[in-house]
């Protein structure tokens, strides 16, 4: 999966979650709970379709890493380069 | 049936009871020679003479008085008194004698005095000979006020009156007394308990007595021209008041205008507003309202006593405001 | 035969538009079983069947808005057990239906709005709403032919399915009357307490470390959970405001306010929450927000919170005084989870704080009651690994 996947599934899981949002109007460098009304659900609701789309468990520990979509951006950048080679194909 | 003046009515009314009942004399200021000061009792005179139609010095204390002593003793007086503003002067006589000696005897004096007067303005008398005082009488236990607005009232009334055991009074308002209308002369004495519906209308009812009545009757026709339906209630009887008409009406109209002569604070229209309250707050679908006189005493120029006095359009403008 | 009716989904609802039947005649249904979906001002509902039985007739074709209670279909039923539905779901009694549009709109003292008598007489008895009405009268007054219009507007049928920014505007208004009638008639009475929440947090985090995301949980659920639980310990509480009496209940829904996007909130009883372990509830909470904001609540759901709990803290608030949804008798509010200087037998240690507020029903219940239930909601929430 090359970076620009990642960003578009990433979108994709922001768009199920905000159907009334622009998600391509979002600042990336913004934290996304002042662009979007999210509350813990949603964001659980967030968490748990990046899993689905990416494969990728965040653990609880690293929720402080995921305000903007810069920072989900290089977190899961990080977490995809750990994966076993197999999962990212 | 025969048409004849208010003036004629009551005047029909004073020869037939004179003329049934020995009992009967009448007492006043003019009321002889003169034939009263509104020419009511012109002709009796030389019909009755001096000894039943008595003509008094100008002392309402005193005649109103011998009036009431007269019923005392059997008699069946009627007093006529020249306006209701110089019945002041006997009102010691109305609220003290006349109004309590059945109660204060124990039930065993009678006062069955007949007082009529002439009430209200509209006719550039000034502040003197003007006024609408009959709820001031209203307020007392004790006695009738009746307020013919009618002919045929003016007539049924007063046979009415000499036929109760306790004192009646008589509040003629003086712009009537030319009026004209039709009246069976062969009838007798009218009811004096109820009030009447002079036009029905389920819209709101004007509530009112006396000569106000036919301006509400001309205010109900120009709000006919505007699709609202008024029923006008004469109220006939201040006292005992026929609250059940009144209520029986509010109800079916939602909305009540009192309309009368005298002074808003403390007037007559406060009590029908109170007893509508009282009794059909649940029905209303506006503020009771009333169209009373200003309150100065009545001035004297035409143009400043029509504009003290209730009139038509302000009777259309309070209805309309709250209904239209 | 049982008549199936449009059912008051809160106390704001004077009519609902039947959207949709999702059953024909000849169809079986279950108790419980979803047979129609109607459109409030605040949402679409599913309305759920209370009998069990064979559809006879539909009445009321889709489209069409009408007033609440009146008859939408007839059900064949079968069995003398079913023709006495069960007292949680079974239609609103008229006493009810006044409960709920009469008294919503009594005359405030304060003159907000200005009724006359006789609006106000036929209001209650037909069950208008007059918050949303607009007076013809002078100085706006409310006057008879204002709600007779109203009436015969609900009446009127069909009417069109609402715009959604008119839908929005109607939520408006159905919060409006709510929180007006709420306002007015409910004397509240309000208490906090300042929970600690480390025990609970720290738990949390524990079992959050050995879940995989999908079956984590949040510490919203642990509070719904202990809300409800708090209950058992003050059953008065588990009640509605009936006219001019308690009405106890016995199983405990308490409701959740859901706030939706572009505005506007819903409260939705999550059914029998003591009995639920939290992966359930998490369940359940999830699928009633889905729910909810894509409309599809259902009836009993709308209808059956005894008390509410609504959860502001995440956007910052510290406190939250609430007003009260009629005719529950009870609002619980958290506030903002946070760090404070905390006193710990003669020291002081930064701890995990929530502030837990309880609006009441003067009238139902009192500060005592209020006070007790913060105090079994906090003991509850020091030990969260029995919640």
């Amino acid at each position: 999966m090359n970076d620009q996947e990642m960003r578009e599934k990433v979108l994709i899981v922001l768009v199920e979650l905000a159907p009334e949002v622009d998600v391509h109007a979002l600042r990336p460098e913004v934290r996304l709970r002042d662009q979007l009304d999210l509350d813990s659900m949603d964001f659980l609701n967030f968490l748990i379709g990046i899993d689905e789309q990416l494969g990728v468990d965040i653990p609880e520990a690293d929720y402080p890493h995921l305000a903007t979509l810069d920072s989900i951006y290089s977190y899961l950048r990080r977490k995809l380069a750990e994966l076993p080679t197999e999962k990212s194909s | 049936m025969t048409t004849m003046t208010y003036r004629e009515a009551v005047r029909s009314a004073l020869s037939e009871a004179l003329r049934r009942d020995p009992r009967v004399f009448v007492m006043g200021e003019d009321v002889g020679r003169y034939g009263g000061a509104f020419a009511v009792s012109h002709g009796l005179l030389e019909e009755f003479g001096p000894e039943r139609i008595r003509d008094t010095p100008l002392m309402e204390s005193t005649f109103v008085g011998a009036g009431i002593g007269a019923a005392l003793n059997g008699m069946r007086p009627i007093v006529e008194i020249m306006t209701i503003n110089f019945s002041m002067l006997a009102m010691d006589q109305v609220l003290n004698n006349a109004a309590t000696l059945r109660y204060m005897s124990g039930g065993q004096l009678s006062v069955p005095v007949v007082v009529r007067m002439a009430t209200g303005g509209g006719r550039q008398m000034a502040a003197q000979h003007s006024h609408s005082l009959e709820g001031w009488y209203a307020h007392i236990p004790g006695i009738s006020v009746l307020v013919p607005a009618t002919v045929a009232d003016a007539r049924g009334m007063l046979l009415a009156a000499l036929e109760e055991p306790d004192p009646v009074f008589i509040m003629e308002h003086a712009t009537l007394y030319p009026m004209e209308g039709e009246v069976d002369e062969g009838s007798g004495a009218c009811d004096i308990r109820k009030a009447a519906v002079r036009r029905e209308g389920q819209h709101v009812s004007l509530i009112t007595y006396g000569a106000c009545l036919w301006k509400a009757l001309a205010a109900a026709e120009r709000l006919a021209e505007k699709g609202v339906e008024a029923e006008v209630i004469d109220l006939r009887v201040l006292r005992p008041l026929d609250s059940e008409t009144i209520l029986a009406s509010v109800r079916k109209t939602r909305g009540a205008v009192i309309v009368e002569e005298a002074w808003r604070t403390g007037g007559f229209a406060a009590e029908v507003s109170a007893q509508i309250m009282e009794n059909a707050f649940d029905v209303l679908d506006w503020p009771v309202q009333r169209v009373c006189g200003v309150e100065v005493p009545a001035p004297y120029a035409k143009h400043m006593e029509d504009a003290s006095l209730p009139q038509v359009e302000d009777i259309v403008e309070v209805v309309e405001a709250n209904l239209v | 035969m049982a008549d199936f009716r449009m059912p008051s989904l809160g106390a704001d609802m004077t009519a609902g538009e039947l959207v949709a039947w999702l059953k024909q005649p000849g169809d079986l249904v279950r108790k419980g079983e979803v047979i129609a979906e109607v459109e409030t001002d605040k949402a679409i509902a599913e309305i759920e069947s209370m009998f069990t039985g064979v559809v006879e007739r539909l009445l009321i074709e889709t489209g069409a808005k009408v007033p609440v209670g009146t008859v939408l279909a007839v059900i064949r039923t079968e069995g003398p057990e079913e023709e006495a539905p069960a007292p949680t779901v079974s239609p609103p009694a008229p006493e009810r239906r006044r409960a709920a549009g009469g008294r919503a709109a009594r005359t405030p003292a304060a003159g907000r709005l200005r009724v006359s008598p006789v609006a106000q007489k036929l209001a209650d008895e037909k069950g208008v709403d007059l918050a949303g009405i607009t007076g013809s009268g002078p100085g706006g007054r409310i006057m008879v032919r204002d709600v007779e219009e109203a009436i015969a507007r609900a009446q009127a049928a069909p009417v069109p399915p609402a715009a959604p920014a008119d839908r929005a505007l109607r939520m408006r208004q159905g919060i409006a009357a709510a929180m007006s009638r709420s306002h007015r008639e409910i004397p509240h009475f309000h208490v906090e307490s300042v929970i600690d929440m480390n025990r609970a947090v720290a738990w949390l985090t524990e079992e959050n470390k050995q879940r995989p995301v999908a079956r984590r949980l949040i510490y919203g659920v642990l509070l719904v959970k202990a809300a409800a639980l708090a209950l058992k310990k003050v059953p008065d509480m588990n009640a509605v405001w009936s006219e001019d009496h308690v009405e106890l209940r016995r199983e405990i829904h308490l409701g959740v306010a859901i706030a939706l996007a572009g505005g506007g909130l819903v409260a939705p009883a999550i059914h029998n929450t003591d009995t639920l372990a939290l992966d359930e509830l998490m369940a359940r909470f999830r699928d009633l927000v889905q729910r909810a904001r894509a409309g599809r609540l259902r009836s009993s759901e709308m209808s059956d919170p005894t008390v509410t709990v609504t959860n502001l803290g995440e956007l910052g608030a510290e406190s939250v005084f609430g007003l009260i949804y009629p005719p529950q008798v009870a609002l619980v509010g958290f506030g903002r989870l946070t760090e404070r200087p905390w006193s710990v037998e003669g020291r002081v240690e930064v701890h995990k704080v929530i502030h837990a507020s309880l609006a009441g029903d003067h009238r139902a219940v009192d500060g005592y009651r209020g006070s007790a239930y913060l105090a079994e909601v906090e003991r509850l929430l020091q030990e969260p690994e029995k919640l």
